[in-house]
């Protein structure tokens, strides 16, 4: 794929900027708007820029692993994260625990927290499963 | 405003009816895609609009003092659209599947389900 | 009890691991499980007899009523041990009769939860269990009559008696609702109580009215006796167990069940009667015109649940006497013929009676049964036939209306069902010995014994009908709703006008068997009127509704995908408008709006245009890049009105499909234009006038007051109990978390197709064939 120099160099920089906002955006989404879902959209999003610049090898090399191990990955999160309740101390399903203190930037950290990065995950690994599956066979 | 909006969800419900019956696969995977907006859109209207009031908290109030948007169907329409993705998606892909295999765009070429026929 | 209920299915099901092990010489000990049972309930006479009522009740789905209770009075005691005591002898039988069988494990499974259900059936107090216990009778029965499933005659039979005993089923269903409905409680015992109230509803012609369609088809009644002859494809030990001894009475008891809560009304006594009183009259008349052995008894069997359904009707204390002891008699004489008759045809290899003769030179111990049966069948004393026939005679006599007309019809039908008896039980034992027969070899032990002992058995309790009288028949009475203070079962109740009945019936009928002997000529004679039966107008029924049914699925279902939306757009079309504009008032209440600014008409007017853009344009990828805007433009109207995290995905989501399509777009053809400008201009009236529609409707549920709750508990809720502001992330990482999770999943799926779907190579021999077309 053909791509202009400053695309490829400000894609480079641009890959860990959104990164880092995404997880800003998933970590605040318990107060303000963002989300695990959005977050996890806005993650692909760099991902996909990074593609286009510089070939879906390169960013292939840059995950380490097929993004499709992180579907399984996520939902393994969420679900355990709705599960400390039951086995930990013998509440229903996804029922909520929170930490007493607050922790600075966070607020309260609460297994809810848990599931949102567990979506977050998810939402990663199908958006690139689904792109990268179809710009290869395409 | 419920006025305008209201058009707009008759467009957009128009608009995709109309595309799902054309024989395009193509056109019919927009219309589908047109319709689910008109659908999202339809839920946050009859959940009535409430403007410059969103459903956060503010600041250090531990519950609301003032009106706020209705969050449920908030909540509704944000896993809609992002499972109308999936649904997106892998329609597009199974277009295209159909497309390498039977190599027709045409609907009414690919209307036989069994063998024989 | 409830382990004694679950004992059959729990065989069941171990014999599908353990079945290919007991298939050899095992089989046997299987008989031990109805023994135990029988056992089990033979203990509970001597409480059941001074008046206890056994009761248990385990809880299955409070909140419906509905629970496993179980009752054991008189009635269910009758049929528990018929059950139980008739199984031991067919299991015990069986093992002989289908020695080697291939399927023999599965037919012992099917016999097993059989079992279990008719037990479930006859001690259930609850209407639900009843009838989940009623429908797994009627699937077991249909397993066990399609048994032979490589015949189509067996498989057509089976469908048959599933239908008709499934229809039944679904009315029994119906009336349990009706029934609770007026009462407010599933259990039999508390309807009880509540007679009074249910004979006054006005729903009572109803209900008994369901009650009957559930009896009626189960035990095989005029119009729909049709099945059980066809039943009789199953293999002897089915026929003998299923088909007369006990599943065919499950409507007969469902109707003695229901006596004390709804009898003792006009409507019921003389429907009964009347239904009753033909099927008794027609069936017995019909075993004149059958040649197959199994086929006369089956006819008999019609005819005998005729008498008992007829006797339920007369309501008397003497009528319900007399059916208690017919439903022994005619477990006992049956059984024992229907065992005998298998014996007949295991051994000669046909059960066409016209070819059978003298077979007690070859096998005295069956004929002995053959003959004890025929006799207690024929009323003769002094077997507990006579019992029953005089008390039948004397419950008949003493009936308040139309006492003549009723003593012909059951006089007929006694002297009818003689003939069926002598036909069935002593025409293939007398006589001369067939040349063809004369190598037929005498039975197995296990084959023999189980008739003889039934045939006895009928012997000894007409010898000492008091054995029975307290501990078995007066309960019963009991737990008819009648007093049974004064029951007293004797052989000789003297030289009376029922006497003078009985003596007429024997000769009679005796002169019958000898003046009309069985024979094809007549068979086929009778055969003309088939036409007109009412089997063959539900065959006929069948028909014409699978045609329609097909001409329905051809026309809606053509394959064309614009075809189905079309209708179903329609469809919505002409009802939402039918109803809107006949209930609706299309008021909106300016006032109640909120302003116009000129950003809203901004974003209206570019999604509008937008979409006109990507509806009309002729390139794909103008298509796609409209399309984004109007996602856009709905991005901003989330902005507008307070939705900041739906703005966010749509915007993210809008970015992605865009490019989704660019990608795949490339690869596919240009736009064609298939249709004609009539056809787009059909569908865009279609479509303009279902978003049309969409838009009224949508103004006229606004006009309409909103009920917020939900949405201000999560509200209250967020920070509260969840420690979150974002009350949309709250609801969907906390309050719904669970929908949150599926939700996940099905992305995951989708993903998962995606992958699959591009990925997957078609195999050599497929491609060719589509590349050829």
């Amino acid at each position: 794929m053909r791509t202009t120099i400053i695309l490829k160099t400000a894609s480079n920089y641009l890959l860990p900027v959104l990164l880092l906002f995404s997880i800003f955006i998933l970590l605040r989404g318990h107060y303000l708007p963002g989300g695990g879902f959005v977050g996890g959209l806005i993650a692909s999003i760099a991902f996909i820029l990074h593609s286009f610049a510089n070939g879906l090898k390169k960013t292939k090399d840059i995950l380490l692993m097929h993004p499709g191990f992180l579907i399984p990955f996520g939902l393994s999160i969420s679900f355990l994260s709705g599960l400390a309740p039951v086995a930990l101390f013998d509440l229903p399903f996804m029922t909520g625990l929170w930490s007493h203190d607050p922790v600075a930037i966070l607020g309260n950290i609460g297994s809810a927290l848990f599931f949102d990065i567990g979506v977050y995950f998810v939402v990663v690994g199908v958006t690139l499963t689904i792109i990268f599956t179809i710009s290869e066979s395409a | 405003m419920e006025i305008l909006l209201a058009i707009m969800i008759g467009v957009l419900y128009a608009a995709g009816i109309y595309m799902m019956l054309r024989r395009s696969l193509v056109k019919l995977i927009i219309g589908i895609i047109l319709l689910g907006n008109g659908a999202n859109l339809l839920i946050f209207f009859l959940g009535r609009i409430t403007k410059g009031a969103p459903p956060i908290i503010p600041g250090d109030a531990k519950v609301f003092s003032e009106a706020f948007a209705d969050p449920v169907p908030q909540a509704l329409i944000l896993t809609a659209i992002v499972i109308s993705f999936g649904l997106q998606s892998f329609a597009i892909v199974l277009v295209k599947r159909a497309h390498t295999v039977v190599r027709t765009d045409d609907l009414d070429e690919m209307n036989a389900t069994d063998e024989d026929s | 009890m409830l382990t004694a209920i679950l004992t059959g299915f729990l065989f069941s099901i171990f014999l599908v691991f353990a079945g290919k092990f007991f298939k050899g010489k095992l089989s046997i000990l299987s008989s031990l499980i109805p023994l135990g049972l029988f056992i089990y309930f033979f203990q509970f006479i001597i409480p059941v007899s001074n008046g206890e009522v056994i009761m248990r009740s385990y809880e299955w789905i409070p909140s419906f009523g509905v629970d496993l209770g179980f009752k054991l009075d008189g009635l269910s005691l009758l049929f528990t041990l018929l059950i139980t005591g008739i199984g031991f002898l067919v299991f015990f039988y069986t093992s002989s009769y289908l020695k080697g069988h291939e399927y023999l494990d599965r037919f012992y499974g099917y016999l097993a939860s059989f079992m279990g259900a008719m037990l479930g059936l006859v001690l259930s107090d609850n209407m639900i269990t009843l009838f989940v216990f009623w429908e797994l009778t009627s699937i077991s029965s249909f397993f066990l009559i399609g048994f032979n499933n490589r015949s189509a005659a067996s498989r057509k039979s089976a469908m048959t008696a599933l239908g008709i005993t499934g229809i039944g089923g679904l009315l029994l269903l119906a009336g349990a609702l009706l029934l609770n409905n007026i009462t407010g409680t599933y259990s039999i015992s508390e309807m009880l109580s509540m007679s009074e109230a249910i004979r006054g509803n006005e729903y009572y012609i109803a209900v008994v009215l369901l009650i009957f369609g559930a009896a009626f088809t189960k035990s095989a009644q005029f119009p729909f006796h049709f099945w059980l002859p066809g039943a009789m494809k199953a293999p002897t030990p089915v026929s003998t167990y299923l088909h007369s001894a006990t599943m065919v009475k499950a409507g007969v008891y469902l109707l003695m069940r229901f006596t004390p809560v709804l009898g003792g009304e006009n409507f019921w006594n003389t429907s009964l009667m009347i239904i009753g009183g033909i099927t008794m009259l027609y069936s017995a008349i019909h075993t004149i015109f059958r040649t197959d052995l199994k086929g006369i008894l089956a006819y008999s069997t019609i005819s005998a649940l005729g008498i008992l359904v007829f006797l339920t009707g007369l309501g008397t204390r003497e009528a319900f006497l007399a059916a208690a002891v017919f439903i022994i008699v005619h477990a006992l004489y049956k059984a024992t013929l229907f065992l005998v008759t298998g014996i007949i045809d295991h051994q000669t290899h046909t059960r066409n009676v016209t070819k059978l003769a003298g077979l007690n030179k070859v096998m005295l111990p069956v004929g002995i049964a053959g003959i004890l049966a025929a006799i207690s069948s024929a009323g003769i004393p002094p077997t507990i036939g006579f019992v029953g026939k005089e008390l039948t005679y004397e419950a008949s006599l003493h009936s308040e209306t139309l006492v003549i007309l009723l003593m012909i019809a059951i006089v007929l039908t006694k002297i009818f069902l003689l003939y069926a008896g002598f036909v069935a039980g002593i025409k293939p034992f007398t006589g001369k010995l067939p040349e063809e027969h004369t190598n037929v070899k005498m039975p197995d032990f296990v084959l023999w014994t189980p008739p003889l002992l039934l045939a006895l058995l009928g012997l000894v309790f007409g010898v000492a009908p008091f054995i029975i009288d307290s501990p078995i028949i007066k309960p019963v009475v009991e737990a008819m709703g009648a007093d049974a203070s004064e029951v007293h079962l004797a052989l000789w109740h003297g030289f009376n006008m029922v006497f003078i009945l009985s003596l007429i019936t024997i000769g009679v009928g005796i002169a019958l068997y000898f003046v009309v002997k069985p024979s094809e000529k007549l068979e086929t004679a009778v055969a003309r009127f088939e036409s007109i039966s009412p089997e063959s107008i539900l065959e006929k029924f069948n028909r014409i509704f699978v045609s329609i049914s097909n001409f329905w699925t051809d026309f809606f279902q053509n394959g064309y995908l614009r075809n189905y939306i079309s209708i179903i757009i329609l469809f919505l079309v002409v009802l939402i408008g039918y109803i809107m504009f006949g209930n609706t008032r299309f008021v909106i209440d300016y006032h109640s709006l909120s302003r116009i600014t000129v950003y809203e008409i901004t974003a209206t007017l570019i999604l509008i245009a937008g979409i006109f853009y990507t509806v009309f344009t002729q390139s794909r990828l103008a298509a796609v890049v409209a399309m984004g805007v109007v996602g856009l433009a709905i991005c901003l109207i989330f902005i507008f009105y307070s939705a900041p995290d739906l703005a966010m995905t749509q915007f993210s989501i809008d970015t992605l499909t865009v490019i989704l399509f660019v990608l795949v777009l490339y690869k596919l053809p240009k736009y064609l234009k298939l249709s004609d400008y009539k056809t787009r201009l059909r569908d865009g009236i279609l479509s303009s006038i279902f978003g049309l529609l969409i838009a009224t409707l949508a103004l006229q549920v606004i006009a309409e007051p909103v009920n917020k709750d939900i949405g201000n508990f999560y509200a209250q809720n967020a920070y509260l109990e969840a420690h979150g502001k974002n009350v949309v992330n709250v609801i969907l990482v906390d309050f719904r978390g669970a929908d949150t999770l599926i939700e996940i999943s099905v992305l995951s799926i989708a993903a998962v197709g995606v992958f699959g779907l591009m990925k997957l190579r078609l195999k050599m021999a497929d491609r060719k064939r589509y590349e050829d077309r």
